[in-house]
């Protein structure tokens, strides 16, 4: 019954704890140790409070802070108590990395940046409890300024700082949209409580209204096209632990505003906003996919991952919409339990490869995925965390990415008993670009662990790479654990999901489950599918140690180290594998049209023959420079009023007071 | 636990290990027949098997121990996949751990571990090997998932027992939306397999190869169990397809009379696909690597047009 | 033969039907194309025959023939002449964005399949549920005409296009009636001669068979 004031005080514990760090006077590392570890602690209250409140019914809580008849209202029921888990499970994480990676580097003041650091972590949480429109939008406005301040971090840089304004910038015009959609759900009752405006009727007109500003609101936090374009630049821009918390967690609350608003406060979902949200989702899955395909620098390449993973979550809150609309219940609760599944396994796995490529940051100063390589063996357990993040991010079995995948390719397979004969068609089809975005996934990630670890170093430096420190370690062990051992137990992730598909679309799995044992996962029926990752762990490890064992028992182990092979040619050295731009250039080419490229040849006149080739977001061309120069035009026009003669300004005045003096006789 | 189920499954596992290359040496030896040459005979992958565990391991000075880790790795993905399929009979335990879709993600561990292995020397060939195989995996995978869905929506399931038992209880009709699906599914399996028009297994040019290159720096054992499960790969994708489009006479588990029969089936059914694949490698041209897409995305289109059909006209 | 078995033939020459207006649409050769021209006649012709000996029409046997005839034998010959005395033979075509090209037909597809559901519910034929592949085949051989560059595939998705509403006709209404046919029959032949003539001109003004040059011909 308390977990709603444990979780409150970890908010509270958070900001207090940022507020003394800046008092205290020690070094860097003693300060990032005592104060990350401290944070991660709550962290882990908080996940440990979230749990009971998976299943419990929803608490609420009136403080009195806020506006005069506007209290803080604040309410924990399944789905807030999801993502509290999810925000606790990944900072826990993040955290402890932290208290590693800041001891060194990391830019700024390490007093500031724990402060913002926990203040961020705090509007976070308070963004999930929050029960009504106001304390919504404040904890919202904590959150993005918070961000902002930290991914300014290092703000030396010009191309940081403009990261950080575009960021500020679209998470306003997201935050003015997300207020609007509030102003039509309270429908003339001037109540911003969410309890008011769940009792609202709206019409279908007005409904659609709020569904579309939602949409767009939350989807410039969340990075939907074309929306995006600040993701790519901001996550690379912040410090790592900061990127990880912000791909893996905060996108995440604008996945919960999305689904609050549509499912909670809304009570009839239309069919056509589910093929709204799917076919922006796919085509924001793919858009992802595509560029991170061709990326060179580490963190970029993540980030549009990110866009990427995010679409996925988008197109399968679209297939619940629309199974909702369509009053089947039973799909609707698998294909929203598959949508939750996935946003818990991107915030593992997504923190997870931030804070690994944090780990090399620090090691070998470079971010660029042309100057890395052969880390393997300098740094071998960021590597093999590494590894696990990559084959859960890949959506291999037997980890957790592959388990939410399974459940949303299921989930799409049952399309075909839909009424709508169009939709029955048309979604299998959209189906084979879920296939076709995860494959590519599964590419993308092969080059990202493959350029960074594998192969030959690209530069001399890296040779005195070290590991990571105790707390990167802890850090990073903590989430790949989870993503085994979620990927292993869907059983019981779908179980505890449950609560929440039964509060927003009304149908419960628990049949399901009850026809399911407890390794194989079953999608509606145990006849139509099931997936067992036990018995893929188990058998796979077993075959082989036996194979193992057996090679040696009946022949021998023997091995001697000798040059590469390379088909006999002697001279190899490290600029002969493969760099970023050429592992991705098989995407390049076949997706052409999708991307703008810059090209410069040389001509055969040139004394310095050089090659470039410049490849950027075409959405930026076609939507943000004609919308930046149409605000320029307009300021222009404006700023015909600014003369600088004071006089004119005096005249401004004295016409404004003449013409209230008439209005008010 | 039904001791009887375990028993068969541990049949048909063990049965796949062991006559796994015998299919790939039907195929090259029916290969060589149609080419007009006497051949090495159908035992020639078993005696390159024992000939490469013999010997010692060779690897390069900057391998890591991914290198090593992943020829083991992939055996036992091709291991459990092969288990997985209804070869010689359906409703055996591990079938229920993963249906086709599991089952394609299993492939696609396999196939990471490959190319991250390849990756791992620092070659030019191992990149460009894991580049291709990569890029042909990505294309293929839609493919297969539409090839996947016409069964699925006839059987109302994606479980490989229960498509079997549906459609081989069926009547014998001519269904166009499976014919679809099955020239979609074999397109799909020559570039999975690396076989002719996609890529060439026995090409001793570099530039040419996608899955010969990833396997370069690999010796002894390790190259033997890749070779392996290479093997057991083609067999996990017949198997696939004589389940989806020829699925008669697969037994039951537990049902030890019928055993025999099945095997028997299977093997006249093996024999027959192989020398089909023999002549359709022998009569097809390998293609450009950039020719690839365009054959998957028609791949992509039949099967489509497969599971259109199967909408539209039932049948 | 028992129903079930027509009926299943009869889906399965539509499918093939389908694969060929598909296949027309991604091949680049010349040669390649009238042969399939020439092939999805002659399944047309098989299919509209198993139709008539199903229910007994005979007009349908003529009609059959006539396709045939005309579809199969003349058409094709008359095209083959053509590309030889115009030296075009071994023509391939360069087509840029097939897969969009592909994936534009799928959704033509589907629009036709989803249009033709309640019209063949009302239509009281046993190929009812065939109408919807032909209006896709219709579709299909429009787009080929739109997205062709040369000439002659343009004229051979024109035909093309009549071979599906001749077997939109046949699944919908047991054929027309048999002057409407003769005198299609009769447009089409004497309108691929016309093309003949045409190709020569078109040829003789700009030196080849490529379309785009015919955007010349617009007022500056």
């Amino acid at each position: 019954m308390l977990s709603l004031q444990i979780i409150l005080a970890v908010a509270i514990y958070w900001i207090a704890l940022g507020v003394a760090g800046l008092a205290l006077r020690c070094t860097r590392e003693a300060h990032a140790r005592l104060f990350f570890s401290l944070g991660a602690a709550g962290s882990l209250v908080l996940a440990v409070a979230a749990l009971p409140a998976l299943s419990d019914w929803p608490q609420t809580l009136v403080l009195p802070l806020g506006l005069p008849d506007l209290p803080f209202h604040l309410r924990l029921d399944p789905l807030s108590a999801f993502f509290l888990l999810l925000l606790g499970a990944a900072s826990t994480g993040v955290s402890l990395h932290s208290a590693g990676y800041f001891q060194k580097g990391g830019g700024g003041d390490i007093r500031l940046v724990c402060l913002q650091y926990h203040v961020f972590l705090a509007a976070m949480v308070m963004v999930l409890l929050a029960d009504d429109g106001y304390l919504f939008m404040v904890a919202w406005e904590s959150m993005a300024l918070a961000s902002y301040f930290l991914v300014t971090t290092d703000h030396r840089h010009a191309e940081i700082r403009s990261a950080g304004l575009l960021y500020l910038v679209v998470a306003h015009i997201g935050a003015v949209a997300i207020l609007l959609c509030f102003g039509v759900l309270q429908l003339g009752t001037w109540d911003y409580t969410f309890a008011a405006m769940r009792d609202n009727a709206l019409s279908p007109g007005w409904a659609g209204v709020a569904f579309l500003l939602a949409l767009f609101g939350f989807g410039a936090k969340a990075g939907f096209l074309p929306v995006h374009v600040w993701l790519p630049e901001a996550h690379p821009a912040a410090p790592s632990p900061v990127s990880a918390l912000m791909s893996g967690v905060m996108l995440k609350t604008a996945i919960y505003g999305l689904l609050r608003v549509s499912f909670d406060l809304l009570h009839l979902q239309i069919w056509w906003w589910g093929v709204v949200a799917l076919s922006v989702g796919l085509l924001t899955a793919f858009y992802g996919v595509a560029f991170a395909a061709v990326q060179t620098d580490m963190k970029r390449l993540l980030a549009w991952s990110s866009i990427e993973n995010i679409g996925i979550v988008l197109a399968g809150i679209g297939l619940t919409l629309t199974f909702h609309a369509y009053d089947m219940s039973l799909l609707s609760a698998f294909a929203l339990a598959a949508t939750l599944y996935h946003c818990l396994n991107h915030a593992l796995f997504k923190s997870l490869l931030f804070l690994a490529t944090g780990s090399v940051m620090h090691a070998t100063r470079q971010r660029s995925l042309g100057k890395l390589g052969g880390l393997i063996r300098r740094m071998p357990w960021v590597a093999a965390m590494a590894l696990i993040g990559t084959l859960a991010i890949a959506g291999l079995p037997p980890l957790n990415g592959f388990a939410s995948e399974w459940m949303l390719l299921q989930a799409f397979l049952l399309t075909p008993g839909l009424p709508n004969s169009y939709l029955n068609m048309f979604v299998p089809v959209a189906t084979a670009a879920v296939a076709l975005v995860v494959a590519l996934a599964g590419y993308v990630m092969v080059k990202f662990y493959g350029v960074v670890f594998l192969g030959l170093p690209r530069e001399e430096s890296l040779a005195e790479a070290h590991d990571a420190g105790a707390f990167e370690r802890l850090g990073l062990g903590w989430l790949a654990l989870w993503c085994v051992v979620l990927g292993v137990t869907p059983v019981f992730v779908v179980a505890a999901l449950d609560p929440i598909a039964q509060m927003l679309v009304g149908a419960t799995l628990r049949n399901m489950l009850g026809q399911s044992s407890w390794i194989f996962l079953t999608a509606i029926q145990p006849e139509h599918a099931s997936y067992g990752p036990m018995v893929f762990l188990l058998v796979i490890v077993g075959v082989m140690a036996a194979t193992f064992l057996v090679v040696r028992r009946f022949y021998h182990g023997r091995m001697r180290r000798s040059a590469p092979w390379d088909c006999g040619f002697l001279g190899l050295n490290a600029r002969m594998q493969d760099s970023a731009e050429g592992f991705g250039q098989p995407i390049k080419q076949i997706f052409e049209p999708f991307f703008r490229i810059e090209r410069h040849h040389p001509s055969p006149f040139d004394r310095a023959p050089r090659y470039a080739s410049k490849l950027e977001d075409n959405l930026w061309y076609w939507l943000y420079l004609p919308i930046v120069r149409l605000a320029e035009r307009l300021a222009g026009l404006v700023a015909v009023l600014h003369h600088g003669r004071i006089a004119l300004y005096l005249v401004y005045s004295f016409v404004t007071l003449l013409l209230l003096l008439v209005l008010m006789t | 636990m039904n001791w009887g189920y375990l028993a068969s499954q541990l049949f048909q596992t063990a049965l796949a290990i062991a006559t796994a290359p015998l299919l790939l040496g039907w195929v090259s030896q029916c290969r060589a027949w149609l080419q007009n040459r006497s051949g090495p005979g159908v035992l020639q992958p078993y005696r390159v098997l024992f000939k490469l565990l013999q010997k010692d391991a060779v690897i390069a000075h900057n391998a890591s121990w991914l290198f090593r880790l992943a020829p083991y790795v992939v055996f036992a993905c091709m291991v459990l996949a092969v288990s997985i399929v209804p070869l010689v009979a359906t409703d055996l335990p591990f079938a229920l751990a993963a249906d086709v879709i599991a089952l394609v993600g299993l492939l696609a561990l396999a196939r990471v571990f490959m190319a991250l292995a390849a990756m791992d020397v620092g070659t030019a060939f191992g990149s460009l090997g894991a580049r291709r195989e990569m890029l042909i995996a990505c294309l293929a995978e839609p493919a297969l998932l539409m090839v996947f869905f016409t069964p699925a929506l006839i059987s109302q399931s994606t479980e490989l027992p229960v498509i079997v038992d549906q459609l081989a209880h069926r009547e014998l009709r001519l269904y166009p939306s499976m014919a679809f699906a099955a020239v979609a599914f074999l397109m799909v399996l020559l570039a999975e397999n690396a076989r002719i028009p996609v890529d060439n297994p026995t090409t001793h040019l570099e530039l040419t190869m996608v899955h010969e290159a990833m396997l370069l720096e690999y010796s002894a054992r390790h190259l033997a169990l890749m070779e392996w499960a290479h093997a057991l790969k083609l067999m996990t994708y017949a198997a696939i397809g004589i389940a989806l489009f020829a699925p008669w006479g697969i037994a039951a588990a537990g049902e030890w009379l019928m055993f025999p029969l099945a095997v028997g089936v299977l093997a006249a059914k093996l024999a027959l696909g192989g020398a089909g694949l023999a002549l359709l490698e022998t009569v097809s041209a390998k293609m450009r690597i950039f020719r690839v897409p365009e054959f998957l995305g028609m791949a992509f289109m039949l099967a489509v047009l497969g599971m259109l059909t199967w909408i539209l006209v039932q049948a | 033969m028992s129903p079930e078995t027509v009926a299943d033939f009869i889906n399965l020459l539509a499918s093939l039907l389908l694969l060929i207006a598909f296949a027309m649409l991604a091949q680049r050769r010349l040669l390649r194309l009238i042969h399939l021209f020439a092939l999805q006649g002659f399944v047309l012709a098989l299919n509209t025959t198993l139709v008539a000996a199903t229910i007994g029409h005979t007009h349908l046997y003529f009609s059959a023939l006539l396709t045939l005839v005309l579809k199969v034998l003349l058409l094709p010959w008359i095209l083959h002449r053509l590309i030889d005395r115009l030296n075009v033979r071994w023509d391939v075509e360069t087509q840029v964005n097939l897969s969009t090209i592909q994936l534009v037909g799928i959704v033509l597809v589907i629009i036709a399949f989803n249009l033709a559901l309640p019209i063949s519910q009302l239509a009281g034929t046993i190929t009812r549920g065939t109408l919807g592949i032909a209006m896709a085949s219709v579709l299909l051989s429009f787009l080929m005409m739109i997205t062709r560059r040369k000439a002659i595939p343009q004229v051979i998705g024109f035909l093309a296009m009549e071979n599906g509403l001749f077997f939109a006709a046949t699944s919908a209404t047991y054929g027309m009636p048999m002057v409407v046919e003769l005198g299609i029959a009769l447009d089409v032949l004497v309108g691929t001669l016309i093309f003949g003539v045409f190709f020569f001109q078109i040829r003789e003004t700009f030196d080849s068979l490529d379309i785009h040059h015919l955007e010349r011909l617009k007022d500056k």
